[in-house]
């Protein structure tokens, strides 16, 4: 590995939710909506974590933050004073010392801020929580916050529904930044926003980031959004992590039939394009019960027999780059420039 | 630093950025304006409750049958173009052949209407021992009679009795739904937020009370009660006879509403922060639908009224010498007695009066709380 | 010069609240052509959804069309002004589901969750039965139950037969949407009107979703209104292009032509601004200033002039610019390119 160490050690993550039927409600299966997934997050990168609906990519970030309990799986976390933590285990009492390190940015900018509190109430929440009681002291703290995501300090008085949704989101990031967290994992924070404002909040990220100096697990459905904003990418389907790489090799050179039907999926604004082309046949599979062998079979334009009949493993096919798939060595895949 | 204290709103738009939710409820509140007047009427029905010895014009228990059925003495607020309250005088003339009183109004005689005059001692508060009356005859002696809604079988003055009655079926009212919005966000509450076990047990227990016949269980509850127990003995155990089973409904949809509350972002956020699970509760979840239980706890106090009214009535609930409406509409049990005197019918009035007021202002307050636009 | 299928002209739809009046839609013009696809886009409080809601009588109060007018060009006749149709009457009800549909963004919403899928196609197949089949003997339900079959294999859902009696909640998100094409296109509809159809659904279904009203489009002739805020996806249906700020048209064109030369500063800005998967990573995107104005707090003048970077002092914050040619068929509203003022009706 790099010289920089890693903050976020994820090791053979899984999280099933139980199927029940019947009035008793009895357990006849799972939906393993998290599927053993393994990736590491260097301090001060960002990784972007991106596939469609029920790939998983909310569940993973919710496991991490330890909103609900994974039921496998180990989330090593490098805390503030050296040691290093395994997250999955530890009950709500053990983890609340440590919540002041991991924090969350959430898609809806509408839920996200509580309606009947101001901004200050809002975003001095967790300097509250955590100690800071003298009301002066969490005044200066929180028109620095507002401040540095571009808003008014002077505004803090006023409630949430006084803003649009890209000022409700930057205030739910400055109330993320509250207490200088380690890392911060961001769901979707844009997929709700203009299309104007989406680009405001991504350079606000990104400047936020180097200044500060965070470490960002930034999950999202849109490949473009994505790329702007990551160091290295993490694709997901049906709960598996299929592709990781850096984001320019990633997009330049996908070593996955999905990776590659993805980005040849997301419509290029411009008329010259070539448009049309062979889009992906069939549905996202159901994670409830998922197909055999590769999860991606049915619809891979490259699926042999091994493929329906051997779940593939994930595998380095080069330094820095995993593909999960039985024919990454010998496909060609294209990608798109830049 | 300047900026960090709240500047005062100028522009309209800056007025509605600071408004809490409970200001843009009562702006909202404010258009109605049948609900505002409703709020009004309550307000002056509340303020009767607080202190009814002073609207009272005698002692609402000094009987004397030489004064029954006394009709309405109606009040005039102009003596030609003056404005100078008078009432007509009554007079009495002796049956010869019942030998009862009957009274007569006489218009051609009128006695004036003083304001603040003394009269019969109370306790203001029941502290302040006070002997000022709202309203009044000039004369001292109570030899010029005052009965603005006329008198009884027993010669008690109806209007300081109607006035006394609605301090307590007001009362009892708000009590009883006080103790059922205590019960329902608290067990609601448990159910809603943790879920599992208490969750069923609670909700079985919500349903069994449901489905027990109300009527029935009030009767046999009220009539077991002790005939020796002092009013306000009986006044406390009606209030919480009738909160036992009210608060059923409340709790229910407080618990709906923990349940959705729970998978807010906002509360995930506080608890990401590392929130206690009281804070959570109290200080985030539970303001967010405290408008709507009081909107609906106002409108379950009409169905309170109208429980102890009718309970009352029946002779089951409040018992004289205690005064509620129930009571004084036992008066007015049988057709001779309201073909005699129908004046005491009025209580009746009253409180379709206050369960429509308490109806309107709910309502309002329901559709100004619901939904909280963004 | 054929007869458009829908010209608005000068459209204007007005809410009325308490808070204050809130012109949602102010001045809309536009043509769609005959099998033309028109796309419309724009960000949120530009008016779009709106304006769709005016061209079928949908719009809720406290909002009203108080100008303009919308002509349908109807399979036979002179064309229709839908503006003055009562929203209730037999003539606009007749033209809804027939002869105008809706794809909407929702297709859960969109359809009863109490009947299948079927059942809703069949309805609006007997319903407007003598639109589509002026003259012959009533449809029968073995035949409309057929003509739906058929339907759903051209639209490319899987065995048909029984996905015609599936409930809509029993369907993924693309075959739904899918189901809520064929009934639009059930009756034959001189123009449909597509309103985010694929804002909810998967990257890679929304390119096969894409692709089918593609190739419906041009096996049937039918006009198409495209909203969206995708401009990826705009670039990829449309053939022509309406900008939309703040309830009005600032710029419109060939689609050629607004993605390759953009005249008005916010086409300008709006494309420069968007993330891309072919620009390098990590990279600042160029944004407009400030954000959307409230819609309470309209600007006077030019509604873009105070995130404008080639506002005209003295001239864009006091008058409203008029929609102008400058191009072949490009029009804008922007007074860099003509000093004509909008004229208040």
């Amino acid at each position: 590995m790099s010289a920089t160490s890693w903050l976020l050690d994820v090791r053979h993550l899984r999280k099933s939710f139980p199927i029940r039927r019947g009035w008793n409600r009895k357990v006849v299966g799972a939906v393993a909506a998290v599927d053993d997934v393994s990736f590491t997050i260097r301090e001060g990168e960002t990784l972007g974590l991106v596939g469609e609906s029920g790939c998983g990519k909310t569940t993973t970030a919710r496991c991490i933050l330890r909103a609900m309990s994974p039921t496998s799986g180990e989330i090593l976390f490098r805390a503030a004073d050296g040691r290093v933590v395994d997250l999955a285990p530890l009950s709500r009492a053990e983890l609340r010392p440590l919540r002041p390190q991991i924090q969350m940015v959430f898609q809806d900018p509408f839920g996200s801020l509580n309606p009947r509190m101001t901004i200050f109430d809002n975003v001095g929440e967790p300097l509250l929580v955590n100690g800071l009681r003298d009301r002066r002291a969490r005044l200066d703290r929180v028109a620095d916050l507002l401040e540095l995501t571009g808003l008014r300090p002077e505004h803090m008085h006023r409630f949430p529904h006084a803003f649009s949704g890209g000022q409700r989101q930057r205030i739910g990031i400055a109330r993320a930044l509250a207490t200088e967290p380690r890392l911060v994992v961001a769901d979707e924070p844009v997929s709700a926003l203009d299309v104007s404002v989406q680009a405001q909040v991504l350079n606000l990220l990104l400047e936020l980031q180097t200044r500060l100096h965070l470490t960002l697990l930034f999950v999202a459905h849109d490949l473009s959004v994505v790329k702007h904003i990551s160091d290295r990418v993490a694709v997901m389907y049906v709960g598996q992590l299929v592709e990781l790489a850096t984001a320019e090799e990633i997009f330049r050179h996908p070593r996955h039939p999905y990776t590659a039907a993805l980005m040849r999926a997301v419509p290029v604004p411009d008329p010259h394009a070539p448009s049309g082309d062979v889009a992906l046949s069939g549905e996202v599979a159901n994670p409830a019960s998922p197909p055999a062998g590769c999860y991606f079979h049915p619809r891979c334009p490259f699926a042999v027999d091994v493929c329906r009949t051997e779940t593939p493993l994930i595998r380095e096919i080069q330094p820095g780059h995993l593909v999960r798939c039985h024919r990454a060595d010998e496909l060609v895949l294209s990608g798109v420039g830049g | 630093m300047s900026a960090l204290a709240p500047a005062l709103p100028v522009t309209a738009e800056e007025r509605v950025s600071v408004a809490s939710s409970w200001r843009l409820i009562w702006w909202r509140f404010r258009k109605h304006r049948l609900a505002l007047a409703s709020a009004f009427v309550l307000l002056a029905l509340y303020v009767v409750v607080l202190c009814p010895d002073f609207f009272s014009t005698q002692d609402p228990e000094a009987t004397e049958a030489r004064l029954a059925f006394i009709p309405v003495q109606r009040l005039h607020f102009f003596d030609g173009l003056r404005p100078s309250p008078w009432v007509p005088d009554v007079t009495g003339k002796r049956n010869p052949t019942t030998l009862r009183m009957e009274w007569r109004v006489d218009e051609s005689r009128r006695i004036p209407v003083r304001l603040f005059v003394t009269g019969y001692p109370y306790r203001l508060l029941g502290i302040i021992p006070a002997r000022t009356h709202l309203l009044g005859t000039a004369a001292a002696d109570g030899r010029e009679r005052l009965y603005l809604l006329g008198t009884d079988r027993l010669g008690r003055d109806q209007w300081s009795r109607l006035v006394h009655g609605t301090r307590t079926s007001m009362t009892i009212g708000l009590t009883a739904v006080t103790f059922s919005v205590v019960l329902g966000v608290l067990l609601g509450g448990i159910s809603g937020y943790y879920g599992g076990v208490a969750d069923a047990i609670i909700q079985r227990l919500i349903e069994l009370l449901q489905s027990l016949p109300t009527i029935p269980i009030w009767l046999a509850l009220t009539a077991a009660l002790p005939r020796d127990w002092s009013p306000q003995q009986v006044f406390f155990a009606i209030t919480v006879i009738l909160s036992l089973v009210g608060w059923t409904t409340l709790g229910r949809e407080v618990r709906g509403r923990f349940l959705a509350l729970r998978e807010e972002d906002f509360v995930l956020a506080a608890d990401l922060a590392g929130a206690s699970q009281g804070r959570i509760i109290f200080r985030h979840m539970v303001p967010t639908f405290l408008s709507h239980i009081i909107a609906t706890s106002t409108l379950a106090v009409p169905a309170m009224i109208i429980n102890e009214t009718s309970l009352s009535f029946l002779g089951l609930g409040i018992r004289p010498p205690a005064i509620s409406w129930g009571v004084l509409l036992q008066e007015a049990q049988n057709i001779q007695t309201v073909a005699l005197a129908p004046w005491l019918l009025v209580p009746g009035a009253v409180v379709i009066l206050s369960v429509l007021a308490f109806n309107l202002v709910g309502d309002g307050l329901r559709d100004a709380a619901d939904p909280y636009s963004q | 010069m054929t007869t458009p299928v829908l010209a608005v002209k000068d459209l204007r739809v007005h809410f009325f609240l308490d808070e204050g009046l809130v012109r949602a839609v102010d001045g809309v013009s536009f043509d769609v052509q005959p099998g033309q696809v028109v796309g419309i886009v724009g960000e949120s409080g530009c008016g779009k959804s709106v304006t769709m809601k005016a061209i079928l009588q949908i719009v809720e109060p406290p909002g009203r069309i108080v100008g303009g007018q919308i002509l349908f060009q109807k399979n036979a006749g002179a064309p229709v002004d839908l503006t003055q149709l009562s929203p209730k009457s037999a003539e606009l009800r007749a033209i809804r589901g027939a002869e105008i549909a809706l794809i909407p963004q929702e297709p859960m919403a969109a359809f009863s969750p109490v009947h299948s899928v079927g059942e809703q196609i069949i309805e609006a197949l007997r319903l407007h039965e003598r639109q589509w089949r002026p003259s012959g003997p009533r449809l029968s339900r073995t035949e409309a139950r057929s003509m739906t079959v058929d339907l759903f294999r051209s639209v490319g859902i899987s065995m048909p037969d029984e996905r015609v009696d599936a409930y809509s909640w029993q369907l993924s998100g693309g075959l739904r949407q899918r189901a809520m094409i064929a009934m639009a296109l059930s009756c034959r509809p001189r123009l449909l009107i597509a309103d985010e159809p694929t804002t909810a659904i998967d990257v890679t279904t929304q390119a096969q979703i894409l692709n089918l009203l593609r190739d419906l489009q041009r096996r049937h002739g039918t006009a198409i209104v495209f909203i969206t805020h995708d401009l990826g996806v705009i670039a990829q249906m449309a053939r022509y292009v309406v900008v939309m700020y703040l309830g009005r048209v600032v710029e419109q064109g060939s689609v050629e032509q607004i993605f390759h030369e953009p005249k008005h500063p916010y086409t300008r800005a709006l494309l420069k601004s968007i993330p891309s998967v072919s620009v390098a990573p990590r990279t600042l995107l160029p944004t407009i200033a400030g954000s959307i104005p409230h819609p309470l707090g309209r600007p006077r003048g030019c509604p873009f002039h105070p995130r404008c970077p080639d506002a005209i002092p003295g001239l864009c914050a006091e008058r409203v610019p008029a929609l102008r040619p400058v191009g072949p068929t490009q029009l804008a509203s922007c007074f860099l390119y003509s000093r004509d003022e909008e004229v208040e009706p």
